[in-house]
């Protein structure tokens, strides 16, 4: 299928990735060899679980009465009278428990490690979200945890840390590096290799080796799959626009892949662009980055001309990761996804448009989302929908929130 | 035969010294191990991400980067290296994206021209040998692979496949720089290595002491040691080439009264 040209597009742009976990050119398996068995036992034990009703109905149950899906699609009627053009409806997986999709993905995960017999978690986060997340389902579950987080992070996202605490986990600073999410990764990694016989690496994004992207992805397409439903039940057709923020790319994904197949669907993922493209500091890595490989997979990444990983910057913390899940990469390439990039300010703007218009206050990292939303719609008629992933609620940013607005709390 | 091969047929096990490249003097540094007896060089390449690294390796690629070493700082150093010491065969080891970010054949061509024998990619495993072997190959460079604790024998035969130079052995399932394994189970490892190929088998991560490479030259054909060099280049900056040599010198001493007791 390789040497189809690009611009006929494959039949299908839901059978990525191929056996050997590549979405193109892009990822694979870019791991050490120690890892290497570990990684292909991960996939077999995958796809059991995948194959196996008992697997599926577990997960199900979870999401419905833990997790406490479906999340509701929303037709936000006061921001589409504001902005004077499309309908704009939201998924509102900011209502899950957690306040995130990030939970989605956890559940799925620490089933399979038990599954496989695991008895120990480990996990990286940046703002905190995944690793709040990672927490809950090891208490929910009664293993052990421990939290990888760099120590800027540590410093810039106490509450999240305090409630990793409560939760059980152990949160370690990670101080190498620059002390953020990418060396926080780097930590879990070096953690796993040395502990593979009885350690469970949940990753957080929809990134890093073979099975994990497509593993991810499938535990967050719960979004896109309730929202397709939800949206022929409601209106009775389809979006013409999905649009979703943009760290690593996994709930993008969630709501994308399900669509992907639907020609008539555009698709918008949105990348941070920290204070603009065209300085250093931003974290798209897929608008202002170049493929390479990092953490287990080729991508697109922020790097200098010697391969050299430069920090991604963002108002947002769960987005300056400096790459991106390699099915972006390819979605990009391939043509079927749209990218583009949101400033911090306009993000700020998109954040302040929402508390105002429909009484939410959503994450940074979904504001994103929003300023684009808001630049589409008004280009847009009365008659065509945008579909929003919300994915995450906004009480952990409203400090940054706050100093950015110049507002002593 | 190639320098490599030359390395591997002394009487006595070989010492494969890894230093990372931009750390203090390189050059000193590197004269230093060869004047200590090393018979085969690891060169490490710097990178911001070295995430099987352990904290003695990291800090070096956080100095050398720091010092703002580059790609072609890095080849100038090996190419300056190979103009100082024509026989000892140098090993560029590193990480994928630093290799293969101007393409794999940009990398293999000037590892080449500067008199590289070998690369050790780190996040390059067997499957994804394409990214950088088919290069390393076409310019008669080894491409040196890692087998480790995790590698059971229904692999091994993936990872030799396209390999060259010889078989590194990761004797801990873990980063560098930590503890190391026992001797026990690091010579039935090698043996089962040894039974599947005919490359050279050294082995790596946390020998730190003469006392150590000695108990691995009884059973091993090298012993790698880095972490216990690199600390000393952190800790002695440009004073670290006599401490280099010093401690060359006593892992060289051990590793061939080790091989002869055990002919004997």
């Amino acid at each position: 299928m390789n040497d189809i040209p690009l611009n006929s597009g494959p039949n299908s742009y839901r059978t990525q990735p191929d056996e050997r976990g590549h979405f193109g050119d892009f990822g694979g398996r870019y791991v050490a060899e120690t890892l290497m068995p570990l990684i292909l036992d991960l996939e077999r034990e995958y796809r059991a679980a995948q194959a196996d009703p008992a697997f599926t109905a577990q997960f199900d149950d979870l999401l419905e009465h833990y997790v406490g899906r479906p999340s509701p699609l929303y037709f936000a009627e006061r921001l589409t009278e504001e902005l004077g053009g499309a309908q704009v409806w939201f998924k509102r997986d900011e209502l899950n428990h957690t306040g995130a999709h990030k939970i989605n993905n956890c559940i799925g995960q620490i089933l399979l490690a038990m599954r496989m017999g695991k008895t120990r978690i480990i996990a990286e986060t940046g703002a905190g979200q995944h690793g709040v997340a990672t927490a809950t389902v090891c208490a929910r579950f009664g293993l052990p945890c421990v939290i990888y987080m760099g120590a800027e992070d540590v410093k810039r996202q106490s509450p999240n840390v305090f409630r990793m605490k409560l939760l059980g986990a152990e949160v370690v600073p990670v101080t190498s590096g620059g002390a953020t999410l990418k060396d926080a990764m780097n930590e879990g990694l070096r953690d796993w290799v040395a502990n593979v016989h009885d350690t469970f690496y949940i990753i957080g994004t929809a990134a890093g080796p073979h099975p994990y992207p497509e593993m991810v992805r499938n535990f967050q397409s719960v979004i896109g799959t309730e929202a397709r439903a939800q949206m022929l039940d409601r209106v009775g057709r389809l979006p013409d626009l999905l649009v979703a923020c943009i760290g690593g790319g996994s709930n993008a994904l969630g709501l994308f892949h399900p669509f992907l197949d639907d020609a008539d669907v555009k698709m918008l993922g949105v990348e941070a662009a920290g204070h603009g493209l065209d300085g250093d500091e931003h974290a798209a890595s897929l608008l202002g980055g170049a493929p390479g490989v990092l953490h287990g997979n080729k991508t697109y990444l922020l790097q200098d001309e010697d391969g050299q990983i430069t920090e991604g910057h963002s108002i947002s913390a769960g987005l300056d990761y400096p790459g991106i899940g390699p099915e972006h990469a390819w979605l990009k390439e391939s043509g079927r996804v749209e990218y583009t990039a949101v400033t911090d300010d306009e993000a700020l703007e998109g954040f302040q448009l929402l508390c105002r218009t429909e009484g939410i206050i959503p994450a940074l990292e979904p504001s994103h989302a929003l300023a684009a939303v808001a630049e589409r719609a008004k280009a847009m008629s009365e008659d065509q929908i945008i579909l929003m992933n919300l994915c995450g609620r906004g009480d952990k940013d409203i400090f940054t929130v706050a100093e950015k607005l110049g507002v002593e709390m | 035969m190639t320098r490599l091969q030359t390395a591997f047929s002394k009487p006595h096990p070989a010492f494969v010294a890894f230093i990372t490249a931009g750390d203090g003097d390189t050059a000193a540094n590197l004269d230093a191990l060869a004047a200590g007896g090393a018979d085969v060089i690891e060169l490490g390449m710097p990178f911001t991400d070295p995430m099987a690294d352990g904290p003695a390796i990291q800090s070096a690629n956080l100095r050398s980067l720091g010092a703002g070493t580059t790609t072609v700082d890095v080849l100038q150093i090996a190419t300056d290296f190979r103009a100082r010491h024509p026989d000892i065969p140098l090993i560029l080891m590193g990480y994928a994206n630093p290799m293969i970010r101007r393409g794999p054949e940009w990398f293999a061509d000037a590892a080449s021209k500067a008199g590289v024998d070998g690369v050790i990619c780190v996040d390059i495993p067997p499957e994804e040998d394409q990214a950088l072997g088919p290069a390393l190959r076409a310019a008669s460079i080894a491409p040196i692979r890692l087998a480790t604790p995790t590698t059971d024998a229904a692999r091994l035969p993936q990872v030799l496949e396209g390999s060259g130079g010889f078989l590194y052995y990761v004797s801990v399932a873990g980063i560098t720089g930590k503890q190391q394994a026992a001797t026990a189970s690091i010579e039935s490892a090698v043996a089962a290595l040894k039974a599947a190929t005919d490359l050279p088998v050294a082995v790596g991560f946390g020998v730190r002491t003469p006392e150590q490479a000695a108990a691995i030259a009884a059973v091993a054909d090298g012993v790698v040691v880095g972490s216990a060099l690199v600390e000393l280049v952190g800790e002695y900056g440009l004073e670290a080439p006599a401490k280099l040599q010093e401690l060359t010198t006593a892992m060289v001493s051990a590793i061939k009264e080790a091989k002869n007791s055990a002919r004997a």
